[in-house]
């Protein structure tokens, strides 16, 4: 395998201006992984300000609820900033002082990934801008004032759809005229290499801590893990440590949206096909003649019309699964969970939650399943009632 | 020396527009003002849903181009029915999905059928020109490098291997050029110089008169970059009569 790709998939797909920094970052990231400060001064943070290990817990209700194999949530959502984005996020930005940068720029969607970037950029003293689709400012008020209140500045983008890929694509444009002090903080295991290696090896902790978990309490490994996809990083943190396990299923759930049927979906596994976007060849929604299609969730952290180049390679070789929930069925999820375990998740969780109850029932008893509780839900609440039909005042 | 760069031998002006907008008997009627006009060389872009190289003026035309239909088939059919007219040289601009999922070999080989005798495709650097580089080959279509203004160990590879010619971005100031740019923009052309016989033409988005004396002093050529498109995106359909006076005044200030 060449190291930019993953299979056939990956790449570095960027115009030429680009690429002496690519090449600089894959350099410093070299340096910064095998230089034991800089490891040390990440796993401090990881553990002092980021709240990890995050915990193993065994879903008991759920377990008996579903009545097949025992349930694991990984509990990502219990991380500062409510979300497993921090994970990437402090490593990139100790990786941008480390180069001697001032400044981050990042794409967000929900926002989710703005916010944890302003946090670390208020953390370390570095300058800070994030790029958020204008249709999205708008869904997802709350978290542009908590940027804004973490000191960062939010560029609304009124280019193409207006929303995520066309934040990606304004966000590399800013990064092409000031790479010099800017560091660009790709928030999922997308866009150019080293960038999908970058955001993996920063999010495996969360299957590197789970896998020696589950050992110490269930004294073997588990059947199947479980993770949400949009662009990926959650799930192949998930999955990484798992990889070379062959007993260990790996199942990625996209979002159905309104269903698959209906063409309004998220769905790249299932409904996409090769193509080449964002600085990388992996899967992505596409129309006949090679456009980027606009996408549609209800979760704006799945809402990208493309999944990383790892998950398309896995997705080839057959090693990881990928399946898709509905807006339905991942808001009954996110109302199931709630209930059942006094958790709220995260919508994009929450399409996890839905396919894990489609499945754990058809398992065996002693069979065990780890779901990743990617991010908590209180985010969702306003957006979820809306959906259920209810007026909320604040 | 290939065909493409046989053109610059005697300064060469490219002239840019999206095909598609705003509509392709338009931009029929608008490249063969521009040619009538003086431009050498048509380079044709084929929208992309995700232009991250262009600027916002042709970004927008972009969209408005996809909005109406535009498609990879639709732009070789307006090259079929440029070529009941005129035979000046075309290249095309454009992003690399479009081109794999219509299929490189495909891609390529109608190009040569239609006389296209260049693609420009930012999102594919040296690194990854193996993707279409045998087709390029095969159906002798080049492939036209972009090089910025600034010094970078990787230029002499990217120089050597170019054929037909090479896109030299300038970025200065439209209204008050620094003198380091310029001084920035001529080191880069007289390096490439050194390099490769391969000509090479400066890119300006809307360039001045002073820009195209800077551009025939360093280089083979000059490209307007999005000078035409500003023109179909103020005056839409009526745009013709514009283009040429625009083209026309470009070309007697060479």
């Amino acid at each position: 395998m060449s190291k930019t790709k993953f299979g056939i998939f990956g790449g570095q797909f960027v115009p030429e201006i680009l690429m002496d920094e690519l090449i600089n970052l894959e350099k410093s990231y070299e340096e910064f992984k095998n230089n034991p400060k800089c490891i040390s001064e990440l796993e401090f943070l990881m553990n002092s300000y980021a709240n990890r290990p995050s915990l193993l817990y065994f879903a008991e209700n759920m377990t008996k609820n579903l009545g097949g194999a025992k349930v694991y949530l990984k509990r990502e959502d219990l991380n500062h900033t409510g979300s497993h984005k921090i994970n990437n996020v402090l490593g990139q930005a100790l990786l941008a002082k480390y180069m001697g940068k001032k400044r981050l720029i990042a794409e967000t969607g929900a926002g989710q990934h703005g916010v944890a970037t302003a946090t670390a950029a208020a953390l370390l003293g570095l300058e800070c801008e994030i790029f958020m689709g204008s249709e999205d400012t708008k869904r997802q008020a709350l978290n542009v004032y908590r940027m804004e209140l973490l000191g960062a500045k939010v560029h609304s983008v009124t280019s193409g759809t207006m929303t995520l890929k066309d934040a990606v694509n304004e966000a590399m444009r800013e990064w092409a005229g000031n790479y010099k002090d800017t560091f660009y903080l790709l928030g999922s295991v997308m866009g150019p290499h080293p960038y999908p290696t970058i955001v993996r090896d920063f999010q495996s902790v969360i299957s590197k801590e789970a896998r020696k978990q589950i050992l110490e309490i269930e004294g073997r490994l588990p059947n199947t893990v479980m993770a949400c996809i949009g662009g990926g990083s959650n799930a192949i943190g998930m999955f990484y440590h798992f990889i070379g396990d062959p007993e260990v299923n790996l199942i990625g759930v996209e979002a159905a949206g309104l269903g698959i049927e209906t063409g309004k979906h998220a769905a790249t596994m299932t409904c996409g096909r090769p193509g080449i976007f964002h600085g990388m060849k992996s899967i992505f929604c596409q129309d006949e003649h090679g456009q980027i299609s606009p996408v549609y969730s209800i979760s704006a952290g799945l809402d990208y019309p493309g999944a990383g180049p790892e998950h398309a390679w896995l997705n080839s070789v057959g090693r990881a699964k990928y399946f898709a929930a509905t807006d339905k069925e991942a808001v009954e999820a996110f109302e199931y969970l709630s209930r059942v375990e006094g958790i709220i998740p995260a919508i994009e969780s929450s399409h996890a939650i839905a396919y894990a109850r489609k499945i754990i029932p058809e398992m065996k008893k002693d069979d065990i399943v780890i779901i990743c509780l990617s991010g908590r839900g209180d985010k969702d609440v306003a957006a979820i009632a809306k959906y259920k039909g209810e007026k909320l005042y604040e | 020396m290939n065909k493409l760069s046989e053109i610059f031998k005697n300064k060469a002006l490219v002239g840019f527009l999206t095909a598609g907008d705003p509509d392709m008997d338009s931009c029929k009627d608008f490249i063969m003002q521009m040619v009538r006009a003086g431009a050498d060389v048509i380079e044709i872009g084929i929208p992309f849903s995700d232009p991250i190289a262009e600027d916002e003026i042709v970004q927008t035309s972009a969209f408005r181009a996809l909005k109406a239909g535009t498609t990879v088939e639709g732009v070789f059919e307006l090259v079929k029915s440029l070529r009941e007219n005129t035979n000046v040289p075309v290249i095309f601009s454009t992003y690399l999905n479009p081109v794999f999922n219509y299929g490189y070999e495909f891609f390529f080989k109608k190009c040569s059928e239609l006389g296209v005798c260049g693609v420009i495709i930012p999102d594919l650097p040296y690194e990854e020109k193996s993707e279409i580089q045998e087709f390029s080959d095969k159906y002798k279509v080049d492939i036209i490098p972009v090089l910025a203004a600034k010094s970078s160990g990787r230029m002499s590879k990217i120089a050597l291997g170019a054929r037909g010619f090479i896109h030299l971005m300038s970025s200065l100031n439209p209204s008050s050029p620094k003198k380091d740019d310029i001084q920035k923009l001529k080191k880069t052309a007289e390096e490439i110089k050194n390099i490769t016989k391969t000509p090479c033409a400066t890119v300006f988005g809307e360039p001045s008169f002073n820009d195209i004396k800077i551009a025939n002093e360093i280089s083979q050529g000059v490209v307007i970059g999005s000078a035409i498109v500003k023109i179909i995106a103020e005056h839409g359909k009526n745009a013709s009569e514009k283009i040429y006076d625009y083209v026309k005044s470009i070309k007697n200030a060479f």
